[in-house]
């Protein structure tokens, strides 16, 4: 085993702690997973805290059908190495039921849809309880949530109601119909996924390593060509070496030139370039409380 | 490269927000992005020094009111050390966000206005670091520039830290406190000109030089979380008790005692993933199997068996910081959290109400109120096996939830 960094251990060992609350406060948690590094990483840890017994969570992915096709490919061949039960529900059904219109437009997303179709899912399957891979260090609206977050019946999140987090103590006493979206990686960083995924040799989808690929660059950005883009009269057609910093919808998450192809180049060039992880996804820089707006309508 | 974790607290314009800005910016810890955004908004507002709010002034209301309501966590880290700032609000209403954000902290640092000297609340943020026992507090005495960073008042203000320090007989914190503008950068963590007469380290070098807490308690406590059961090919009948030891050591061959059920039995197998391991300590999640099947489940603590042993009592006495608008009787019943153990109790008696500004000045009162700091006794349905907070921070605080709301509605330090 590779020698421990100390404050990983410990980023570990809280994520640990919180895996098996929720394990043991709830009745029929899921864990949503959709194929990126945080889930990738939440999903590691689950296997860790309870083995030799089973990861005791229903995985759940709100499936966009704008994702990329490395990323379902790799999904799916995890979970079967895993060897848990894994919900795929498709943001396409909510369209095709007229539950939600899909965005037109330069900028059309399906980003912002996927909230319908988590709810119905938690509603369906019956969830009490869902763990994200989100970290408090992504966007300034995440950097207030709890570990523990109530959403009422309606999945909706309310800043002021909060309940306080002490110490380690999670309280999570719902009335029946409520929610709780729990974050295990709450505590993480970027550098500190990516550093973990060095020392626990973790594999990942091959989009966030560099590769080449056709790109549209539109406003200094570079998105992947794909049937899902609606391309305009400026956008511009090219080639490039790049890789995917977040593995959101091929619609808003815009590509990096670059040549890392190994965790260890990543981590490097990542720590170097300043920029920040989101500061690719298109649909937070819609405003400046973007992902905020979305999370009071249940997003996760 | 360890994990030092920080809160912040000051009153409304103290400048905290621009203080962790501040320190960020000039560790060269921001993204292009957020220093993109710093620039823009403070143009915008048409400012003559760097706008750094907007960096932790997270929700869209506290935008619109221009102050922080809730408890914030920044992360940021330097070649030698990790940070995480929880970066709590100053106003008197939001006292729980303070507690909440000291709760998990091993430093604090408290902002003084410069123009003001000490104020009620700074009395009332130092007396929280001092409920939770955090052993570092630093005072920044910011907003230097604009009192022409006089050393007489520095000095005048120092010693009027120094008199309230004082008068807390029963801790012994490591007290800094430094002249700083965050605003103009100085001494936040470049050594300033403008103060020659300070000698002192700034900032962000005593944030380097603070040794992370040492896990000064013996006594072995891990609460149960689960109870791992596993029947396979593999492994033919394994039992794992999985939790986060809370406090001390616990080795292979070591005689533990269990309770509630008060059963001993012997540490056969420490184990974290696939490894084996010969030890565990304060922080570590691990399953533990025992020689003989006895009665354990989650809630149940296990201790050691040569060791201190915890609280057996059905009645303990201890101070409750209240954290919601419900008013609570005498008589009221809640539910006890601590770790996994949970219990009902009943609030059987409230001794005295604390004013945090003035904490001799012990008041009385039947009932408790939001941002209350009492020292009660609580009846419980049944022991809960904890230590005094004094001895045992991890296991020796909990909160109390509403029945009626579930809401968190009280923390308590057991004394």
């Amino acid at each position: 085993m590779a020698v421990q960094n100390s404050h990983l251990q410990t980023l570990e060992d809280e994520s640990i702690y919180i895996l098996r609350e929720v394990a043991a406060q709830f009745q029929n948690p899921a864990l949503l997973f959709s194929g990126g590094k945080d889930s990738i990483t939440m999903a590691h840890l689950a296997k860790k805290a309870f083995y030799p017994a089973k990861i005791p969570f229903t995985f759940l992915h709100v499936d966009t059908g704008h994702n990329f096709p490395e990323t379902i490919e790799f999904r799916d061949a995890y979970i079967k190495k895993l060897g848990v039960k894994l919900e795929v529900r498709y943001v396409q059904d909510a369209i095709d039921q007229n539950k939600v219109k899909e965005e037109s437009g330069k900028y059309a997303s399906r980003n912002s849809l996927q909230t319908v179709t988590l709810l119905d899912a938690i509603e369906e399957l019956g969830f009490d309880a869902c763990l994200g891979g989100a970290r408090r260090d992504e966007e300034k609206s995440r950097a207030k949530e709890r570990i523990f977050s109530v959403r009422d019946d309606f999945g909706q999140w309310d800043a002021k109601k909060q309940r306080p987090e002490l110490f380690q103590i999670l309280n999570g006493k719902i009335e029946f119909g409520e929610n709780v979206r729990a974050f295990p990686i709450s505590n993480w960083t970027e550098e500190d996924i990516w550093s973990y995924i060095l020392q626990e040799n973790l594999e990942l989808p091959s989009i966030y390593f560099a590769h080449k690929r056709r790109l549209v660059k539109r406003d200094g950005a570079f998105l992947a060509l794909s049937d899902y883009l609606n391309l305009v009269d400026t956008d511009e057609i090219i080639e490039d070496v790049v890789r995917f910093r977040t593995v959101g919808d091929m619609t808003c998450t815009a590509a990096l030139p670059s040549t890392a192809n190994t965790v260890k180049l990543v981590l490097d060039e990542n720590k170097a370039s300043k920029h920040s992880e989101r500061g690719a996804r298109i649909d937070d820089q819609r405003s400046e409380s973007a992902l905020e707006q979305r999370k009071k309508d249940g997003y996760f | 490269m360890d994990l030092l974790r920080i809160s912040t607290a000051g009153s409304v314009d103290d400048g905290k927000s621009t203080l962790i800005g501040r320190l960020l910016y000039d560790t060269d810890a921001l993204t292009k992005e957020q220093e993109a955004l710093i620039e823009k908004k403070t143009a915008e507002k048409g400012l003559a020094d760097l706008d750094f709010s907007v960096i932790t002034d997270g929700l869209i209301a506290e935008r619109e009111q221009g102050i922080t309501i809730d408890v914030a966590h920044i992360y940021f880290s330097t070649n030698k050390r990790k940070f995480i700032i929880a970066d709590s609000p100053g106003h008197v209403e939001y006292t729980r966000n303070m507690v909440t954000g000291a709760s998990n902290a091993e430093v604090s640092i408290i902002l003084i206005d410069a123009r003001k000297g000490l104020l009620e609340q700074s009395y009332r943020h130092f007396f929280i670091s001092q409920l939770l026992r955090l052993h570092t507090v630093v005072f920044c005495i910011n907003k230097m520039d604009l009192v022409d960073y006089s050393e007489d008042v520095f000095l005048k203000i120092a010693a009027d830290i120094q008199r309230m320090t004082a008068s807390f007989e029963h801790s012994n914190p490591n007290i800094e406190i430094i002249p700083i503008s965050s605003l103009k950068g100085d001494n936040v963590v470049n050594h300033s000109s403008n103060t020659a007469w300070y000698q002192g380290e700034t900032l962000n070098s005593v944030l380097h030089q603070i040794e992370s807490e040492q896990d000064i308690v013996t006594a072995f406590r891990m609460d149960v979380q689960n109870v791992l059961h596993v029947q396979n090919n593999e492994f033919v009948d394994y039992r794992g008790y999985s939790g986060r030891v809370a406090s001390g050591t616990i080795t292979l061959g070591d005689e533990v005692m269990v309770y509630p059920s008060q059963k001993n039995a012997i540490v056969t197998e420490i184990r974290k993933d696939i490894n084996l391991l010969e030890n565990a300590a304060t922080g570590d999640s691990v399953s533990i199997s025992l020689d003989r099947e006895i009665d354990i489940s989650r809630g149940s603590i296990i201790t050691k068996n040569n060791e201190a042993i915890p609280i057996t009592e059905k009645s303990i006495k201890a101070k409750l910081v209240w954290l919601e608008e419900d008013q609570a009787a005498i008589g009221s019943k809640f539910l006890l959290q601590a770790g996994s153990k949970t219990v009902q109790v009943r609030l059987e008696q409230i001794h005295a109400i604390i004013p945090p500004e003035n904490p001799s000045n012990l008041q009385e009162a039947s009932s408790l109120k939001l941002n209350d700091i009492a020292i009660t006794s609580l009846k419980l349905a049944s022991p809960i096996f904890l230590d005094h907070y004094a001895v045992n921070k991890n296991n020796g605080a909990f909160i109390l939830i509403n029945p009626r709301t579930n809401n968190t509605c009280a923390v308590g330090f057991v004394e």
